[in-house]
């Protein structure tokens, strides 16, 4: 059906802006990124850079106004920021579907667990009640809940929040998407219970080859799970590299900040370090600096940082990075 | 002490069945007001329902040989000027005033409850209409509106429960469009798009069943409020008109002869106060019930 070379979904400069009282926020700035088939690519970045309004720009999930995005979001060839609404609503949890980082208030508590999944099969693919409500315990079944039949009848908060995960996963695999867009998905989880949700999203990746767009700030899920990074910061992509190389040579002094503050059990005992951090806090949105967004922040700041924003310079092996360090003047 | 006992045995073995129903259900039962409020509203409703046994023959047929009797054996609440049972007369007022209180509050809920969710999930230009439309009917007092609509529309039952009912359509838009603003929010529903769920199945299916519980509440003291607004246009005469018994007019009419007999309106008033009193004990039961922050 599609070229190999051609990616899944490309976003084009999108810009997310949001119309609000004190004026107008930035929140996503001119962001280009690819998810290829059948790859999980990682979007990173701190709180408010960005990232979950990118997500969920792709989508149109977001109430416009305030909010008002531009630019372009192919999938498939076609630009889903054209689409009427009625064409975003069959995309949404059937080609494209997404998982929310708090699984204990993403599930309605007035529905069951089976219904909540069951609404989405019915809606998109045409099932009649009682054959969604079967998929919906195959697809508890799949996500290994156990006792799926029993817990399809259940409501939200009978469920763990790691089980609670497990049926948004299912809900969001229903309709088996091309793409998944994974919003934190283990950030509200305790540790053990991310790994197992984590291999659960890789095996089932594995069995319906499906590409996911995973969000976090996590960079140790990042490290187990995607093939490529795009780091953000404040709105703008800073890098972008196959996670091999990101984690072995960052470029961006943000990225080198970024992995240099992950604590790393035993290090400090072998070098007598503190664990790194990085000066100073993420700008407002309202108030972004001039030239490069980091160079308050940044260690390597040069004079041209904070008159003129930086190109992004493509370095070889797929490989972008948005500094003047790299720029060859 | 042995009180308390019982209580935590009830409450570990609602807990057990952990089913939200049983466990609104026992909070309720331990609140007396509302038992007392629930157990005067069961009486009310019986009487609606079993008036002509309860009160066999036509309580407006007038029997002018026995006008302003007081209260005795034959007529255990006396006789009205037209010499009717005033006792008759209660008990098929009851069915009068439920109807009325059924009416009102479907009128409010069929379109408040409506607007009130389109106002709050579409925000923007059709929320400012709405709104605005609320404010100037909630400018004026409750009843002085339905006062307002009744002289629009015309006295009677019908005209009375339809005016009523418009001047309690603000109270729910505000209350239904209060609650979806912060409903809206929440992640499930967000998820619900995320899904592709369409705007009416998002209302309908993740917005109104969360929004239920005031709703509940709400209707429960709105129907306490319609009587007395109902018991109020009729004794102004612009209500509910005679001969059919109705407590608002039987105290209108009552109110000539309170010096000398003063168990025509005495009677009638009281039915009024009971009925009001049904509703708002058992509306108060069900919010503290039902609140989830008073949860065990």
């Amino acid at each position: 059906m599609n070229t190999d070379n051609e990616p899944l979904l490309a976003i084009r400069n999108l810009h997310t802006c949001f119309h609000v009282f004190e004026g107008v926020v930035n929140a996503v700035d001119g962001v280009d990124l690819e998810v290829p088939h059948g790859e999980t690519v990682g979007l990173v970045g701190e709180s408010g850079c960005g990232k979950s309004v990118t997500a969920l720009s792709i989508l149109r999930l977001l109430r416009c106004p305030p909010a008002e995005i531009q630019g372009q979001v192919i999938f498939h060839g076609r630009n889903l920021l054209d689409l009427d609404r009625e064409g975003i609503r069959k995309i949404r949890g059937n080609a494209i579907s997404m998982i929310f980082q708090e699984p204990m208030t993403s599930l309605n508590p007035v529905l069951t667990i089976g219904e909540q999944i069951a609404e989405a099969v019915r809606l998109h693919q045409g099932m009649s009640r009682r054959e969604a409500w079967r998929w919906a315990e195959e697809m508890l079944r799949m996500v290994q809940i156990p006792g799926a039949r029993a817990r399809a009848r259940e409501y939200p908060h009978k469920l763990s929040g790691g089980m609670r995960q497990r049926a948004m996963i299912a809900m969001a695999l229903s309709c088996n998407p091309q793409l998944l867009l994974a919003d934190e998905p283990t950030t509200a989880l305790d540790v053990t219970i991310q790994a197992q949700i984590m291999s659960l999203m890789s095996n089932l990746k594995e069995e319906f080859g499906t590409s996911i767009l995973l969000i976090t700030h996590d960079l140790g899920v990042i490290a187990e799970m995607a093939s490529r990074v795009i780091v953000m910061y404040a709105g703008k992509v800073v890098e972008e590299a196959p996670v091999k190389e990101l984690f072995k040579e960052p470029l961006h002094p943000y990225t080198k900040g970024l992995l240099g503050s992950v604590p790393v059990i035993g290090r400090k005992a072998q070098t007598g370090r503190r664990l790194h951090e990085i000066p100073g806090t993420v700008p407002s949105l309202l108030e972004m600096p001039r030239g490069c967004r980091f160079h308050p922040r940044c260690p390597k700041m040069m004079d041209v940082c904070s008159g003129e924003e930086p190109p992004t310079i493509h370095m070889g092996g797929d490989r972008r990075v948005c500094c003047w360090l790299f720029a060859k003047t | 002490m042995g009180e308390s006992t019982t209580a935590n045995f009830h409450h570990v073995r609602t807990m057990r069945k952990d089913s939200r129903l049983r466990r609104n259900w026992a909070k309720l039962r331990r609140n007396k007001a509302a038992l007392f409020g629930g157990a005067l509203l069961l009486i009310y409703l019986v009487t609606a329902v079993l008036a002509p046994v309860l009160f066999p023959g036509n309580p407006s047929a007038p029997n002018l040989a026995k006008s302003l009797e007081r209260p005795s054996f034959d007529n255990p609440l006396g006789t009205d000027e037209l010499g009717r049972s005033i006792l008759g007369r209660i008990i098929y007022g009851s069915r009068v005033s439920l109807l009325i209180a059924v009416g009102v509050v479907s009128v409010g809920l069929l379109v408040g409850v409506p607007l009130g969710l389109i106002s709050g999930y579409y925000g923007g230009k059709v929320d400012f209409g709405i709104q605005r439309v609320t404010d100037m009917m909630l400018a004026f007092p409750g009843f002085l509106l339905a006062l307002a609509l009744v002289a629009v529309l015309g006295v009677g039952l019908k005209n009375t429960v339809i005016s009523i009912g418009i001047s309690m359509v603000p109270i729910y838009i505000r209350l239904v469009r209060g609650c979806v603003l912060s409903v809206r929010e929440e992640v499930y529903v967000e998820a619900a798009r995320a899904v592709g769920t369409r705007d009416p199945g998002i209302l309908m299916r993740h917005i109104l069943p969360n929004v239920m519980v005031p709703i509940t509440v709400q209707t429960s003291l709105g129907m306490g409020t319609a009587i007395l607004f109902a018991a109020g246009l009729g004794f102004l005469g612009v209500g509910v008109q005679p001969p059919t018994p109705e407590w608002g007019a039987m105290l209108g009419s009552g109110r000539v002869y309170l010096f000398n007999s003063p168990h025509v309106a005495t009677f009638p008033g009281v039915a009024i106060f009971l009925s009001v009193l049904s509703f708002n004990l058992l509306g108060d039961g069900l919010r503290d019930a039902l609140d989830p922050r008073f949860k065990l």
